[in-house]
């Protein structure tokens, strides 16, 4: 027997009324971000079916906002969801399909065949995706930054002061929870001890001189993500009139 | 021209097409391409008013009518830049070139500026027909999009050196603007086909050209700001800042507006309404009626006048383009647009103090 989670009307909450194992499978896709925007793929709509059927096998369907968005992280998102879902335990096999793209094939074959990007793509890259993500790590990082110090600043926190702070002695936040969570993944001090400003290149600490134009710089990060995140959602709802399985408003 | 509050805007569309994406025009074998850029596009369009939104039939293939009323008679502009796009892989007769758009705009003397283009992949044969299209079009400006697909190719950086030498022959042809256009693919495609760095090197070794960055760069704004803010000779085209963001998310266009003008400047920034895929006329009227909100997280930006709105509508377009503006139209204390040499001493600083 198959079960099955789809994309709803907007509004709904497909995952309720749906058996554990598609829960299971929707609960792992939630850890699969878009690494340019820096959001869960079922929070931004990407999911729009998940499935598993009772011997174990997944498949899950995802979805873009448009035909022709850029293939490296389109290949990163299919790639973060196969080995979400199928690190799951009692699932036997795993696919996914990345729906509607200009490089649907590419991207769906050299996944299933574990091919890695370069090979997916022959001859139309040199590498792996390893620094591209790392690239989007620290911008996310930067726009976390200010996700974390605007609340603190606008309650009329010194700026010099943010840079004495400590992680641990910021209160308690999903932005700073995530903040957190982006430096360890990038190998960054993430502890109570460290620093809440730093260089995401280095790790070190920012200068008193140079943190005016770095929490600027982090300003201005957070409002490209989350404007693209705005123009992706527009564009999603335009190309499909229904809602994602996990889709959330911001 | 528009008029609001007694104040006289001079508008110059940086940025508009003509094109055929309808299926005659679809290359056999690449009908899913085409389909899929104009399918593309059309979503792009859902962002504006629902008023102005058009079935995609209509959206496929406009008429020269259809045009002269969208962006003259109802859009209040007075001089359109065609923007040529090829994507000869996927139409047949181009997207639409520099040869469709003087073919339909030779019936509307001084009403358009052709922009040509060039792909540095189609060596001396695309030196000769850029040569070519310079003399009988009388190009100043470029319009070069990163992501073209030729021959198996998924698109070049305007830094390769093939790129230089069309630079460097483009500019001996007398040209001065080079727009560009960024996509989702360039070679390799492992790397960020939407970075803005080679033209930051391009921008810093062809300083006698100016790079206008189109749609600022998105999805990499905060890149194209930290590079704009230190190259004297890179402005911001607006095209779908204004058509995506200021109908369908005010608050992000309030914010991005706001990051534009702290770290490009008013001088720097032209209007473009990416036509077809949004009509000039609400985005003109809108940005006009525009002001930043009231509220703490818009209180640190700059604020934008009408004197700032006539230089981005039209007045630093018509500095680059060499456009003459009627007097009523300029600014009254008589201020220079077009900030080649106002920022040139002071990004740094300007950048740095903000905070």
């Amino acid at each position: 027997m198959t079960s099955r989670v789809t994309a709803g009307s907007p509004n709904a909450s497909p995952g309720e009324s749906h058996p554990p194992g598609d829960a299971r499978v929707l609960a792992a896709l939630d850890a699969v971000r878009d690494p340019e925007l820096d959001e869960p793929i079922t929070s931004l709509g990407f999911v729009s079916s998940c499935m598993i059927s009772a011997d174990g096998d997944a498949q899950v369907r995802l979805r873009l906002p448009t035909y022709f968005c850029a293939p490296n992280f389109a290949f990163l998102m299919v790639a973060d969801a196969y080995d979400a879902v199928s690190a799951l335990p009692g699932v036997r096999a795993t696919e996914v399909v990345l729906e509607d793209h200009f490089a649907s094939d590419a991207i769906n074959g050299g996944v299933a065949a574990r091919a890695g990007f370069a090979r997916s793509f022959d001859g139309e890259a040199v590498g792996e995706l390893h620094g591209l993500r790392a690239d989007f790590l620290r911008k996310a990082i930067m726009a976390g930054t200010d996700q974390v110090c605007r609340p603190l600043l606008d309650a009329g926190t010194d700026p010099g002061r943010l840079l004495e702070l400590t992680l641990g002695e910021v209160p308690q936040s999903r932005p700073l929870e995530r903040l957190r969570e982006r430096r360890a993944e990038l190998g960054l001090p993430a502890g109570d001890e460290a620093p809440l400003v730093i260089e995401p290149v280095t790790g070190e600490p920012v200068t008193p001189d140079a943190a005016p134009l770095h929490l600027r710089r982090a300003r201005t990060t957070r409002i490209s993500l989350e404007s693209n995140g705005s123009i992706c959602r527009g564009m999603l709802r335009h190309r499909y009139q229904t809602s994602g399985v996990g889709e959330e408003e911001p | 021209m528009y008029e609001k509050n007694g104040e006289k805007y001079y508008v110059v569309d940086g940025h508009m097409h003509y094109w055929n994406a309808a299926p005659d025009n679809w290359v056999p074998g690449a009908e899913q391409y085409a389909k899929g850029w104009i399918e593309c596009f059309h979503a792009y369009q859902g962002l504006g008013p629902p008023a102005t939104h058009w079935p995609i039939e209509h959206f496929q293939k406009y008429s020269e009518d259809d045009l002269m009323k969208d962006v003259f008679e109802d859009g209040h502009v007075d001089v359109a830049i065609f923007q040529p796009t090829y994507l000869r892989e996927w139409y047949k007769e181009g997207f639409n070139t520099t040869e469709r758009n003087a073919e339909m705009g030779k019936h509307h003397p001084g009403k358009f500026v052709y922009n040509t283009r060039f792909d540095p992949r189609d060596g001396d044969e695309g030196l000769k027909v850029l040569q070519e299209n310079v003399d009988r079009y009388g190009s100043k400006g470029l319009k070069l999009y990163t992501a073209e697909w030729n021959n198996g190719s998924r698109g070049y950086k305007l830094s390769d050196p093939g790129a230089y030498r069309f630079l460097e022959a483009a500019q001996g042809l007398g040209i001065k603007n080079i727009h560009v256009h960024k996509g989702p693919t360039i070679w390799p495609l492992d790397k960020d086909a939407f970075d803005v760095a080679d033209v930051d090197h391009a921008a810093t070794d062809f300083p006698e050209l100016n790079f206008i960055v189109e749609h600022v760069g998105l999805p990499r704004i905060e890149d194209f700001c930290f590079m704009a803010t230190q190259e004297p000779n890179v402005y911001a085209g607006l095209a779908v800042v204004i058509g995506g963001l200021m109908h369908a998310r005010p608050r992000f266009f309030a914010k991005v507006m706001g990051e534009l003008l702290f770290w490009v400047g008013e001088d720097k920034m032209l209007f473009g309404s990416d036509y077809a895929i949004w009509e000039p006329k609400w985005q003109v009227e809108g940005f006009v009626d525009w002001e930043m909100p009231a509220g703490e997280e818009f209180a640190d930006y700059p604020r934008l006048g009408a004197d700032g709105k006539k230089k981005i509508l039209g007045l630093n377009a018509a500095k680059l383009y060499d456009i003459d503006v009627p007097a009523e139209y300029q600014l009254k204390d008589g201020g220079t647009p077009g900030a080649h040499e106002v920022l040139a001493g002071e990004p740094e600083e300007h950048a740095a103090t903000g905070a």
